[in-house]
């Protein structure tokens, strides 16, 4: 029961900063929200008994996600501080209505009968976790290395300053 | 050996950014020249053996491995070869500046790693790894340019795949649940053993909305036409001709094949999806007057008549689809070869304005008309082989309004594509129009090689019968 209520509130937090992570007015505080529910997320993971993905979790999505955030938020430059604010003042002007629809979808999916009528497999917990990191799912880490070089490749080249003038 | 494939372009991309200077740009050309070659001659030449080895010095260090394992991931591969060769071809003959150039061809080697391993993968996340890989490298390619049109097309497509890998993820994630494991194999026999729940339900139908998405299909094709018309014209051949053939539709039929349990509802839900998506690309061509928007809604045309296909279910109609899927593949990336080199000769994409360009430039004239007699499926090209196969088939199915549809659709589809070519080709050559030449060479020889691939399959169909289109039977 001590539980449950922990888990329901952990996961009250984590709305609240992705709520805020959405409607807030700068890109920097939004960057900031993001990791914020990553962390409250991390710490369900961990309550859940899943210490693993929690430290996943924390290390790529809390810490690296935002480090790229900033650094591509510290490579654009708005307009000016005050034209920001503005337009992103104009843009959330009647988005105080999606956290009401939030909750009303929450609240009818409570009457939908989802429930886990099926057996579940046991937890393959026996299952030594950097055995299936490093040989199960090499081949996924070899993936995942290449979506970062891309991603890395899509930065260099989309903010690239053109060097005509210096040629 | 087949995940040779995949880890030599990878390993390519690493060694080209190696700063060892003005070289690497000149040996990218040549690497990727060869690698793509090189790849559909596998595809051609090489015997069953070769694909089905899942031993060799890799394995021990993928023990999920990658491997041909039938007949569509050698279509498909097939496919990827000859269109990235045309993009390729095309791409360095319109991109005057070097170093913009290696990094196309670099972006290229990405997106053939990402979709030789779609094409080869048997596991459920490493699918979704290399969906990914092919998606990132996409969104950067149509951003190319880094102008404001190029920037919305990206962005569009950038969200609206978000949201398709959310939903797919969500669907591997309760799939993992059911079946303790994400391959294939083992998805497949938790399935098929599984009770009738809500939840798998649910999950099936998240995963076919998110390749619904991914794939172009009518109600999720609104990225489509601002992606397709606003990439630089080697992107648009990439991603037009493979990208979303590859992430969207032949991921969807290997996973209703081989995951998912039959399911008549499913096929069902595919066949309408298909029909829609059929009428409304093109109705919606009928009145466009930009040619690469025209291609655009022309694409999620024929990817309709894919999915019609696939949806009855049967031998003939899986056959149908995935032969349409490879005609698709070439007269699409031929067409968008033509447009790439109008678009270069008369510097804009406004059909209205041009007129009578065959004058000037006959090859592009002369092999657009072939592309689109294909497209409508006019014999004895290729597309009518494929079109033929997939009616027949919604016919012996008993889908009769279905079979009607398609071929009232193929109508429309030649009325939109002959308006084309009088518009483009025909009539009098426009004002101002008087200076044009034929396009180079790099443009012309993938326009003369995809002719004339189209122009084969289709006067030798009856030959290819046996060595193509009945294995394909033999799958299901």
């Amino acid at each position: 029961m001590k539980m449950n209520l922990l888990c329901l509130i952990l996961l009250f937090l984590m709305l609240l900063s992705s709520v805020w992570a959405v409607m807030t007015r700068t890109l920097l505080k939004a960057a900031i929200g993001l990791a914020l529910a990553s962390a409250v997320l991390t710490v369900l993971m961990f309550l859940l008994g899943a210490p693993m993905a929690a430290v996943f979790e924390l290390s790529v999505c809390a810490g690296l996600i935002t480090v790229v955030f900033v650094s591509t938020i510290s490579l654009t430059k708005p307009i000016s501080e005050k034209a920001e604010e503005e337009r992103e003042r104009e843009h959330l002007k009647f988005s105080w209505i999606l956290p009401l629809i939030l909750l009303a979808i929450g609240l009818a999916l409570k009457f939908v009968p989802f429930a886990f009528d099926f057996n579940l497999p046991p937890a393959a917990l026996n299952n030594d976790f950097r055995s299936v990191l490093w040989n199960t799912r090499l081949l996924d880490i070899l993936g995942q290395i290449t979506i970062i070089l891309a991603g890395v490749f899509g930065v260099i080249i989309l903010f690239k300053e053109k060097k005509e003038n210096e040629r | 050996m087949p995940s040779l494939l995949v880890i030599i372009p990878l390993i390519g991309i690493l060694i080209l950014n190696l700063p060892l200077g003005k070289i690497m740009r000149k040996a990218a050309f040549w690497l990727a020249l060869i690698l793509t070659i090189g790849q559909a001659s596998l595809v051609a030449f090489a015997g069953r053996g070769f694909w089905a080895d899942f031993s060799g010095p890799l394995a021990k260090y993928f023990p999920v491995s990658l491997a041909a394992s039938d007949d569509l991931s050698l279509v498909v591969l097939l496919a990827i070869g000859l269109v990235s060769l045309a993009a390729l071809l095309v791409g360095r003959g319109l991109i005057a500046d070097e170093d913009e150039c290696f990094v196309f061809i670099n972006l290229l080697l990405l997106a053939m790693t990402g979709m030789n391993g779609i094409a080869m993968v048997s596991d459920l996340f490493s699918l979704y790894v290399f969906l990914e890989i092919t998606a990132v490298s996409s969104f950067i390619l149509i951003a190319l340019r880094r102008d404001r049109d190029g920037l919305e097309g990206a962005f569009k497509y950038l969200v609206l795949s978000a949201v398709a890998t959310v939903l797919m993820l969500s669907a591997i994630a309760i799939l993992f649940l059911v079946g303790g494991h994400t391959s294939f194999v083992t998805v497949r026999t938790a399935l098929s053993g599984a009770p009738n729940s809500m939840i798998i339900d649910v999950a099936l139908c998240l995963f076919i909305a998110g390749l619904l998405i991914k794939g172009g299909l009518v109600p999720f094709h609104g990225w489509l036409p601002d992606a397709y018309s606003s990439a630089p014209a080697p992107a648009s051949i990439l991603l037009a001709g493979i990208i979303t053939k590859t992430t969207g539709v032949y991921t969807l039929m290997r996973l209703v094949k081989d995951v998912f349990p039959p399911n008549s509802d499913m096929n069902n839900i595919l066949m309408l999806a298909g029909t829609v998506s059929i009428l409304v690309g093109a109705l919606a061509a009928l009145e466009q007057k930009d040619f690469k928007r025209m291609l655009a809604y022309s694409s999620i045309s024929q990817v309709g008549y894919i999915i019609l296909g696939f949806g009855t279910g049967t031998e003939l109609g899986f056959a149908g689809a995935v032969f349409h899927l490879f005609n698709h593949a070439i007269f699409k990336s031929q067409l968008f070869v033509n447009a790439a080199a109008v678009e270069e000769q008369t510097g804009s994409r406004d059909m209205d304005a041009m007129g009578g360009l065959a004058a000037r430039m006959p090859v592009t004239g002369f092999t657009s008309a072939v592309a689109c007699l294909s497209t409508a499926g006019i014999p004895p090209l290729a597309g009518f082989w494929s079109k033929l196969i997939i009616i027949l088939a919604l016919w012996k199915a008993g889908d009769y309004t279905y079979a009607v549809i398609a071929i009232l659709a193929s109508v429309i589809t030649l009325a939109y594509f002959l308006s084309l070519q009088r518009r483009v080709f025909f009539g009098k050559l426009a004002r101002g129009f008087e200076q044009l030449r034929e396009a180079r060479w790099s443009l012309l020889i993938p326009a003369i090689l995809l002719t004339l691939i189209t122009i084969g399959i289709g006067v030798f169909f009856p030959f290819f019968v046996n060595t193509i289109i009945l294995p394909i039977r033999s799958i299901l």
